[in-house]
């Protein structure tokens, strides 16, 4: 590989891990500085995933590039991390929804059932009887 | 040029963690604080990916996939306890 590629790879690696750091601040600091839960919820399951989604693919490309060891582990760890981040968010908005919110303050859902937090019926997918 | 691009990322992960330790101290609510320690594990990995390019080994990439799947399955376990005020049933 020539020196110009071997540079250029570097300002790659370089910008990917200065971005990934600045996606991982900025989640960390909407988690500190937004208002309320469900608005807090989108600072570290966004930016914080993406930071994180950079880091690992400057990882991969460094020990590709630099160390001869090129592996898909870390694109692993990402998809990883992009599949489980929307369903714990899910499960907090959840949680929080049963523990802080009252039912008669939340909005329609459009559907012929309620919010599924709260169902009584048995079988939620289902439409209550009347 | 990496290795500065690397003590900048490992300032803004180290940042946001303490931002994050904050978070779970202050609160408010019990959703609050497991949103905190979700964000928390996900830093962690970041650190733990950074570290080792710092180090050149390739031998952190098996912690942070492990670290990755038990961060995700105590969120699960945790908001599984507010929902249901129980684990397994």
């Amino acid at each position: 590989m020539t020196d110009t590629m071997m540079l250029l790879m570097e300002i790659l690696v370089s910008g990917l891990l200065v971005l990934a750091g600045v996606f991982g601040l900025v989640g960390s600091l909407g988690l500190l500085k937004l208002p309320d839960l469900m608005t807090r919820l989108h600072a570290p399951t966004k930016a914080t995933t993406l930071g994180v989604g950079g880091a690992l693919i400057a990882s991969m490309l460094y020990f590709g590039v630099f160390m001869d060891q090129f592996s898909f582990h870390e694109l692993m760890i990402t998809l990883f991390l992009f599949l489980t981040a929307p369903i714990s968010a899910n499960l907090i908005a959840k949680a929080h929804v049963l523990r802080e919110e009252q039912p008669e303050k939340l909005p329609p859902t459009g559907a012929a059932c309620g919010w599924a937090t709260f169902d009584e019926t048995a079988d939620p997918s289902r439409p209550p009887e009347a | 040029m990496i290795g500065y691009a690397l003590l900048f990322a490992f300032g803004c992960f180290g940042l946001g963690l303490l931002m994050n330790l904050y978070r779970a101290a202050i609160g408010p609510t019990v959703p609050d604080r497991v949103l905190a320690l979700d964000t928390m594990v996900i830093n962690v990995i970041a650190l733990m990916i950074l570290y080792g390019i710092w180090q050149g080994t390739a031998m952190y990439f098996e912690a942070s996939l492990l670290f990755a799947m038990t961060g995700f399955i105590s969120t699960v376990a945790y908001a599984r306890f507010m929902l249901r005020g129980n684990i397994i049933e």
